[in-house]
């Protein structure tokens, strides 16, 4: 019972006058950024790093924890009332649960998406407590070399897997890594890409670097595309659920977190694989499939527990190994750093009561978000008509604010301009932001990494396969990397296949393969619509 | 010739396209209906969507009257569009809407009437909600 008796620690330091207070403030901020499509969890946080150094490192990571899951509740209600995902963790949540406030059932739809969210985070929260200290006995075992091996899987996998085109990912992962690489290499003490500039020799600030592709990138983007037809919320009274909609949603929302811890936890997860899968899964298995693609509650209900289950999970690996897996994950973990905490997996050993207080908060944030979204979705539903102008002036004035006080020189705001510069750049050519964010912070960690093990070796680099498991990362990363190619080799010997027979089984399964990605094919659509759906954690 | 009017889907707007619709009966001119919005927020009530056009539409075909419908997004206030609308169409009359605002909300957010009342070139027909006949 010692995980129960940390946690209970943790209650009782998150229950603290002042951190419940900046629980409640994380999880406002964090509903309002949700709710707003184009600004993200990862851009508050990243915003706020700066401003809360003067605080406690628990009240500050309590805040940002309510930031974090207030975000994925706050993307359903724009999803659903707008047909704009406020997140791109929301954008499954759109398809049906739009279509149910056209049909006159937003009070429903709400209510599910907040009451599913709250019981996928609560659950994720219990696997998080549970799993993260098991992980953590395993992780402590593992050396360099397999470190080394499971950061580049997952620097490889939210490449390769996540986003349209892997080209892109993986461009805009080798800027990441660039942009890591600015600096006094730490063995040698040989200047990289400081192109002689004295202010560059300390590296590019994280806080700066994540402030000016998320903030200023977005705000310029928003700039050259501010005008659009403006839409109309739709109207909604106070969200409840009739006896009919529990029943069809508990099912969902307990399948739905089955599928988003567990993704939210790998490497390559994310929020967006588990809500589309949980989507199609509750279109199989639903007692009414007629009712899909006109409103049915189960995919709403599914897809939310989903992205909150996973918002969950990814704070396993965050925690138990350092390794962020998200956009808002990655700016977590350089917050981390900046208090001059070392993550990894004995951050539970060193901080445990920190983690223990974090984790609590987590349940305490659910429970909050629950409190203020299920009765005030309409009234969040109002940020919506805040025009764009003012809140983006907003943003950049708190960007430039934070970029200049993280040390005080002026020629931070200058790299805060350029790096905005190619956070534009990026958004208009279709680049995704989170392998750069994930390059620029895991970058540096991995070489660590990698020159340690070299230096085990003496430089052999047979020292980096020394250990099993890293070999078997190994081999999962060349799966990873040749899965397009084999999968095309696939496809090329089934339609020799497929006339010899197997008609029954084809036929079960075609059919609903392609309504998944016909639909998917159409929220693709309404993200690229509503313009700003990516760019966020 | 034509009459201008400045809708906005709330119980004003009605009665001013209520009053435009009797007035253009009368002298037999087109109708130009302007809804227009800044586009500046992602969300805008004063900005009819599609349904909502599609139903004047219908009122003003039924009705038989020559009509435009306009929904311009330029980043311009309503007022602007109205006025633009009715030099350009060389309007002789703008119809709108009136709603009561206190002395501070105009003094903050200027009033839109107050504008094409006193800058329009043609005589302006104001109309409060639920005075239309």
């Amino acid at each position: 019972m010692d995980v129960f008796s940390s946690l209970m620690d943790g209650f009782a330091t998150a229950l603290t006058p002042m951190n419940f207070l900046y629980a409640v403030i994380g999880v406002l901020l964090g509903t309002a950024v949700g709710v707003l499509p184009g600004l993200g969890p990862a851009m508050t946080v990243a915003l706020l790093l700066p401003v809360t150094y003067v605080l406690e490192p628990t009240s500050a990571f309590i805040m940002f924890a309510g930031i974090y899951y207030g975000g994925m509740y706050g993307g359903s209600t724009t999803s659903i009332l707008l047909n704009t995902p406020g997140e791109s963790s929301s954008v499954v949540t759109a398809i049906e649960g739009n279509k149910m406030a056209k049909a006159g059932r937003a009070a429903q739809a709400l209510a599910t998406a907040a009451i599913g969210s709250f019981v996928a985070g609560t659950i994720g929260t219990a696997l998080l407590a549970v799993f993260a200290p098991i992980v953590v006995k395993f992780a402590v075992s593992l050396g360099s070399p397999s470190y080394f091996a499971i950061m580049v899987l997952a620097l490889l996998a939210v490449t390769a897997v996540l986003g349209s085109s892997r080209l892109r990912g993986f461009a805009s992962l080798g800027l990441g890594l660039a942009i890591g690489l600015v600096g006094i290499d730490s063995v040698t003490g040989q200047r990289r890409l400081t192109f002689g500039q004295p202010l560059l020799a300390d590296g590019l600030d994280i806080v700066v670097v994540a402030v000016a592709i998320f903030a200023v990138g977005e705000a310029l983007w928003v700039a050259a595309h501010l005008r659009r037809n403006p839409l109309q919320v739709i109207p909604v009274g106070r969200p409840w659920m009739g006896k009919e909609d529990w029943k069809r949603s508990w099912k969902p929302w307990l399948r739905g977190t089955a599928f988003g811890f567990p993704f939210g936890a790998l490497p390559a997860g994310g929020a967006e694989i588990p809500t589309f899968l949980s989507y199609v899964t509750e279109k199989r298995l639903s007692k009414h499939p007629e009712e899909f693609g006109h409103g049915a509650i189960e995919g709403v209900a599914g897809p939310e527990a989903a992205n909150n289950a996973a918002a969950a999970g990814t704070m396993t690996p965050l925690l138990a190994l350092g390794l962020p897996t998200n956009a808002t994950a990655a700016v977590m973990l350089a917050a981390f750093t900046s208090y001059g905490i070392q993550p990894g997996p004995q951050l539970f050993a060193s901080q445990g009561p920190l983690v223990w207080a974090l984790i609590a908060s987590l349940f305490i944030g659910n429970f909050l978000l629950l409190i203020i979204n299920l009765p005030l979705a309409p009234l969040w539903a109002k940020l919506l008509q805040l025009p764009r102008p003012y809140l983006y002036a907003g943003i950049l004035f708190f960007a430039t604010l934070g970029a200049y006080s993280v040390n005080l020189q002026a020629f931070d705001l200058v790299l805060l301009l350029v790096l905005g510069a190619l956070g534009f750049m990026m958004r208009r050519f279709g680049l995704p932001v989170l392998p750069l964010i994930l390059g620029v912070i895991l970058g540096p960690r991995i070489e660590g990494q990698l020159r340690k093990t070299l230096q085990l070796s003496a430089g052999d680099p047979a020292g980096l396969w020394s250990e099993p498991i890293a070999v078997g990362v190994y081999v999962l990363i060349a799966l990873i990397l040749l899965w397009p190619f084999l999968f095309k080799l696939i496809r090329r010997n089934r339609p020799a296949a497929m006339p010899a027979g197997i008609l029954a089984k084809s036929g079960s399964s075609e059919p609903t393969d392609a309504g998944g990605s016909g639909s998917h094919g159409s929220h693709r659509a309404d993200a690229t619509s509503g313009g700003d759906g990516d760019g966020d954690g | 010739m034509t009459i201008v009017v400045g809708y906005v889907p709330t119980p004003e707007g009605e009665a001013a396209l209520t009053q435009a619709i009797s007035e253009a009966r009368k002298s037999n001119t087109t109708l130009l209906v302007i809804n227009s919005s800044k586009g500046d927020a992602l969300v805008d009530n004063r900005y009819a969507q599609e349904p909502e056009i599609q139903s004047i539409e219908d009122r003003l075909a039924t009705q038989g009257i020559d009509h435009v419908i306009k929904q311009p997004v330029r980043g311009h206030d309503a007022a602007a569009e109205v006025l633009d609308a009715a030099e350009e169409h060389n309007a002789d009359l703008i119809v709108i809407g009136l709603r009561r605002r206190t002395p501070v909300g105009k003094l903050i957010m200027g009033s839109t009437s107050q504008r094409i009342l006193l800058e329009a070139d043609c005589p302006v027909l104001a109309v409060k909600a639920g005075m239309a006949g």
